[in-house]
């Protein structure tokens, strides 16, 4: 596949690795936010063939992960409303929320259907006009774009049944809320890739200077993480503090100038519940006056319970960094991918899934 | 979630284009990329081209780490 397997080429590895050996003097530890990159690291070894100099810790970069109880609350509560369409990626259908999932809510009647798109979404609420089709915005800045496009082209199109529940989360201020608590100690940021491609480098470099912490944006490939950890050691050894894109060919300083302007179009950034890390302001997105009418949340009477955490799930510290999988009572016993307690377990993204699937020797 | 994948974009029609994920034909929405043309490799996540990729810097990145590889070489 092109584009995919040249940056998985082992030679062009092994000389990132050796450069990585020579240059690390410095005991550092760097945080990859985004879970797809906590995925490649487990998936292709990676923290077994830094040195010892070197520590990789997971943050929370997992949209699954970090939506709180009460907002899972809000979305089977949702799906229980009668005549109510609920359209949804898959990863949702299996988090627990306080009392029920999506997934149980589907095998009790309630009417969820996975979807690929928002373009899909659409589609179903096309399809069925008397019924309300509601599309559950879960994710960062990479997917609010697309969830923003959809509205528009509701508008456009005049339909009065298709809603969004927006959940959608920003991802430099929970670096920042991560930095601030000073509950981690952090010598660098791989910063999100895929997020970058529509915010760009340049929300990053208040970070860095802030906090002066180097950020490497990275992609997804082994390569772009095994460069980007070596650009990370360069400016420790350096005692820099710059951002730099390590994922060039997707990237650009600007980010992706049309889909921000979308974005800003239909969204304002509001409050966010994140679990784990409480409640930080201007960290989601909420829907601008002028589109409120495809708020699910005004359109449609969502009653919830206050919401229950589960005893003894250690999600919310794993998430910050604090805690590894391993630190959980509950990991591997109670909690595994076929019958998960905590978010982390379910999403393939999750820090507790990759040590179930890859292997938790290897972490730490 | 933020998973995203370079497909070869094949022809374009009103903002949308079709494309190849996985050997099935698909067609993907246009309308974060207006500047996307028929020969680009867009950048797609939930049906979306979020971006073009650059191909050029894709080469140079390339060729920066064989340069690495190269040196690594040399030395051990």
């Amino acid at each position: 596949m092109k584009f995919i397997t040249e940056f998985r080429r082992p030679e062009l590895a092994e000389g990132l690795i050796s450069q990585i050996h020579r240059e690390s003097r410095t005991k550092a530890r760097f945080m990859e936010f985004c879970g797809g990159h906590t995925v490649t690291i487990f998936r292709y070894g990676i923290r077994q063939a830094l040195p010892k100099t070197l520590e990789m810790v997971s943050g929370p970069g997992c949209p699954v992960c970090v939506t709180a109880n009460t907002d899972l609350d809000k979305v089977i509560a949702l799906s229980r409303i009668p005549k109510v369409i609920i359209t949804t990626f898959g990863d949702m259908l299996k988090v627990p929320g306080s009392r029920s999932s999506l997934e149980e809510a589907k095998a009790s009647g309630a009417d969820v259907r996975t979807v690929y798109s928002t373009t899909d979404a659409l589609k179903i609420a096309r399809e069925n006009p008397d019924r309300s089709v509601v599309f559950l915005g879960i994710g960062f800045e990479t997917t609010a774009p697309t969830v923003a496009a959809s509205i528009l082209k509701a508008k456009e199109a005049g339909m009065e049944n298709y809603y969004v529940l927006a959940m959608h989360k920003l991802c430099p201020p929970a670096i920042r809320a991560i930095l601030d608590s000073g509950e981690t100690r952090l010598e660098g940021l791989i910063c999100p890739g895929h997020v970058s491609v529509i915010i760009g480098a340049h929300p990053w470099e208040s970070v860095a200077h802030d906090y002066h912490i180097p950020c490497v944006i990275s992609g997804f490939e082994p390569l772009d993480i095994l460069q980007a950890v070596s650009m990370l050691v360069a400016q420790v050894e350096k005692k820099e503090a710059r951002v730099e894109i390590a994922y060039r060919r997707g990237v650009r300083p600007e980010g992706n100038p049309e889909a921000l302007r979308i974005m800003d179009e239909v969204f304002e950034p509001g409050p966010a519940q994140w679990r784990g890390l409480g409640e930080i302001d201007n960290s989601g997105l909420k829907l601008r006056s002028k589109y409120q009418r495809f708020d699910a949340e005004l359109a449609l009477d969502i009653v919830t319970e206050p919401p229950q955490e589960p005893q003894g799930c250690l999600c919310g510290e794993i998430l910050r960094g604090v805690s590894s999988p391993l630190d959980c009572p509950l990991f591997g016993k109670t909690c595994t991918p076929e019958r998960p307690v905590g978010p982390c377990m379910v999403s393939s993204e999750g820090s507790c899934s990759a040590y179930y699937l890859y292997g938790g020797s290897l972490g730490g | 979630m933020c998973l995203a994948i370079p497909v070869l974009i094949k022809s374009i029609e009103d903002k949308e284009a079709e494309v190849e994920i996985g050997g099935i034909a698909r067609r993907i929405s246009l309308e974060l990329t207006p500047e996307a043309k028929v020969g680009d490799y867009a950048i797609v996540h939930t049906g979306y081209a979020i971006n073009i990729l650059d191909q050029a810097e894709a080469a140079e990145t390339l060729r920066l780490l064989e340069e690495i590889a190269a040196v690594g070489g040399e030395k051990s």
